[in-house]
């Protein structure tokens, strides 16, 4: 380096470069974020603050989530999509896991869930280590990350029917939803997320990701009891290719879908014994689609 | 005291005159409106527009067995004139919601109809399918604008789903189930325009005045020029892209 000159020059290069990339990541800044520092959540008769929980939130998430909530924590380029999916940008405020319409926010217990359950073949774990006090806390802190909650309501919780007994006839009517809305063309026509567009999936960023293949035993994102699946149907997966058929199927319906994909799974059910007693055929994609 | 009066008697009269020439004025600027009317062409040989692969799904290639579907992103007609453009005023100070009509965005034949659908912020839009096979509706847009993604099933003889848009934004809408379907929502404020199949375009209803007019094209991005319109007058304004 022969002046002073070049060296400042160098200098100041070096950190515009390494700068610049940074700043076109995080879409808000800490300036931003700190703004939402007073967030507040209410899960059952538990209160939390998100001032209480950025230290567990740097302790468990930072590694991952990032310091601003955008997903770029420092393990975020080593979740290589589809196999596994990168880190939530709580910035975009945009949610898998919710019992609220499709395009609107979830509920704070809806939050709370996700960070207890943990997302199975992903890697987010269970939290359910954490206190309640503490993961109530922490659902303030990923609400403080997006500006949406100060404008915006969470959507109001879809109501889900009570679950009726499972039966032959369901599972059979279930069937007919399945070929009807046509869920086979990703999650293929034994649930194997082999369908004819399952290759060509991409989540709203572009990046791929698969359809959930039902028989390899792993449990769905959203939790795997019947009313976790039917509210991943009628709400919709936010962020992912997966739509919400709220308008397009009956609560009734719907629970005897639940019950044919039940069929699919690894686990053993009632209604897999019934499909088997049925000798339930899969659906035949080459049919034309039935009408409602 | 007396001052005081007089004082406060001569600031209610100065703003009584200014509230009514505010107020006649909006009345005098709806009845002199015009439009900004002319063509949007392509400047150069347009891009060879690829045929698309639909055999993911049977339906899809049935519907197009005599004519075989294309890429969209460069529409060009005989003369020239580019089809799918977006006109809009970019300077536009008057309210965002300005139309009144419910723009429709069709699902035919495994294919977005029209492929640019314009509309204003907060302006409802309805999307169909006329198609015997399932889709799903599926735009978009940066959440960080206000414009909150949404991702709904359509299957075949679904009922419209009806929506609007918070902010001007341009919007990609795609259907994860046929991966070649891309369309766009283009929001934007004020009055607008698509150009035809022969690139011409009119926008109605623009009050008198000096603006400025944007072109938006999916491919070449967008161009701006400056229109003067006279009261009840049509001004032109014609655009041109080049072609890459």
């Amino acid at each position: 380096m022969r002046t002073r000159l070049q060296r400042w020059s160098l200098l100041l290069g070096a950190t515009a470069v390494l700068a610049l990339p940074m700043s076109l990541w995080a879409q808000l800044t800490q300036y931003d974020v700190d703004a939402r520092l007073n967030a507040e959540s209410h899960v059952g008769n538990t209160t939390g603050h998100a001032k209480s929980a950025a230290l567990p939130y740097r302790r468990f998430c930072v590694g991952c989530h990032g310091p601003l909530g955008d997903g770029n924590g420092e393990n975020a380029p080593y979740m290589q999509p589809p196999i596994f999916q990168q880190p939530r940008d709580f910035q975009l405020g945009v949610f898998k896991c919710r019992s609220t319409p499709t395009g609107t926010l979830p509920t704070d217990q809806d939050l709370f869930d996700s960070i207890t359950r943990g997302f199975d073949r992903s890697n987010m774990p269970q939290w359910n280590t954490l206190s309640k006090q503490e993961r109530t806390d922490l659902v303030a802190w990923v609400k403080h990350f997006s500006p949406r909650w100060a404008n915006e309501k969470p959507g109001t919780p879809i109501v889900i029917p009570p679950e009726p007994e499972v039966t032959a006839d369901r599972i059979k009517a279930g069937r007919d939803v399945f070929a009807r809305v046509q869920c086979w063309k990703c999650h293929g026509v034994q649930g194997m997320a082999n369908g004819p567009s399952a290759a060509t999936l991409t989540d709203d960023l572009g990046r791929p990701i698969a359809a959930f293949n039902f028989t390899d035993g792993s449990r769905p994102k959203c939790g795997d009891t019947d009313q976790d699946i039917y509210r991943i149907f009628m709400t919709g997966l936010d962020g992912t290719p997966m739509p919400s058929f709220a308008d397009n199927i009956k609560p009734e319906e719907a629970w005897d879908l639940v019950f044919y994909l039940r069929t699919f799974m690894h686990q053993h059910s009632k209604e897999k014994v019934l499909a088997k007693q049925l000798g339930l055929k899969p659906v035949d994609p080459n049919a034309p689609a039935p009408t409602q | 005291m007396k001052k005081q009066y007089n004082f406060a008697a001569l600031l209610f009269t100065v703003v009584f005159i200014c509230c009514g020439a505010l107020l006649l004025s909006r009345d005098v600027k709806a009845a002199g409106e015009g439009k900004i009317t002319g063509t949007v062409k392509l400047d150069g040989v347009a891009p060879h527009m690829k045929g698309i692969d639909m055999s993911k799904d049977p339906v899809c290639v049935k519907a197009h067995a005599t004519d075989p579907g294309h890429l969209e992103t460069v529409v060009a007609g005989a003369n020239g004139g580019l089809e799918n453009v977006v006109l809009y005023i970019s300077d536009w100070s008057g309210p965002a919601t300005v139309s009144t009509a419910v723009p429709v965005f069709d699902q035919k034949n495994c294919m977005y109809t029209p492929h640019v659908l314009a509309m204003d912020v907060g302006q409802t839009f309805k999307v169909t399918t006329s198609d015997p096979t399932t889709h799903n509706i599926h735009p978009l847009p940066n959440p960080m604008t206000g414009n909150i993604p949404w991702n709904q099933s359509q299957p075949p003889n679904a009922a419209p789903v009806e929506k609007s848009w918070k902010a001007a934004e341009v919007i990609p809408v795609q259907c994860n189930i046929h991966p070649w379907m891309h369309g766009w929502f283009v929001v934007v404020k004020g009055p607008y325009a698509t150009t035809d199949s022969n690139g011409s375009y009119t926008i109605n209803n623009v009050p008198p005045g000096n603006y400025t007019v944007t072109a938006w094209q999916e491919t070449y991005g967008t161009t701006v020029q400056k229109v003067t319109v006279a009261a009840g007058a049509a001004a032109t304004a014609d655009f041109t892209f080049k072609a890459k």
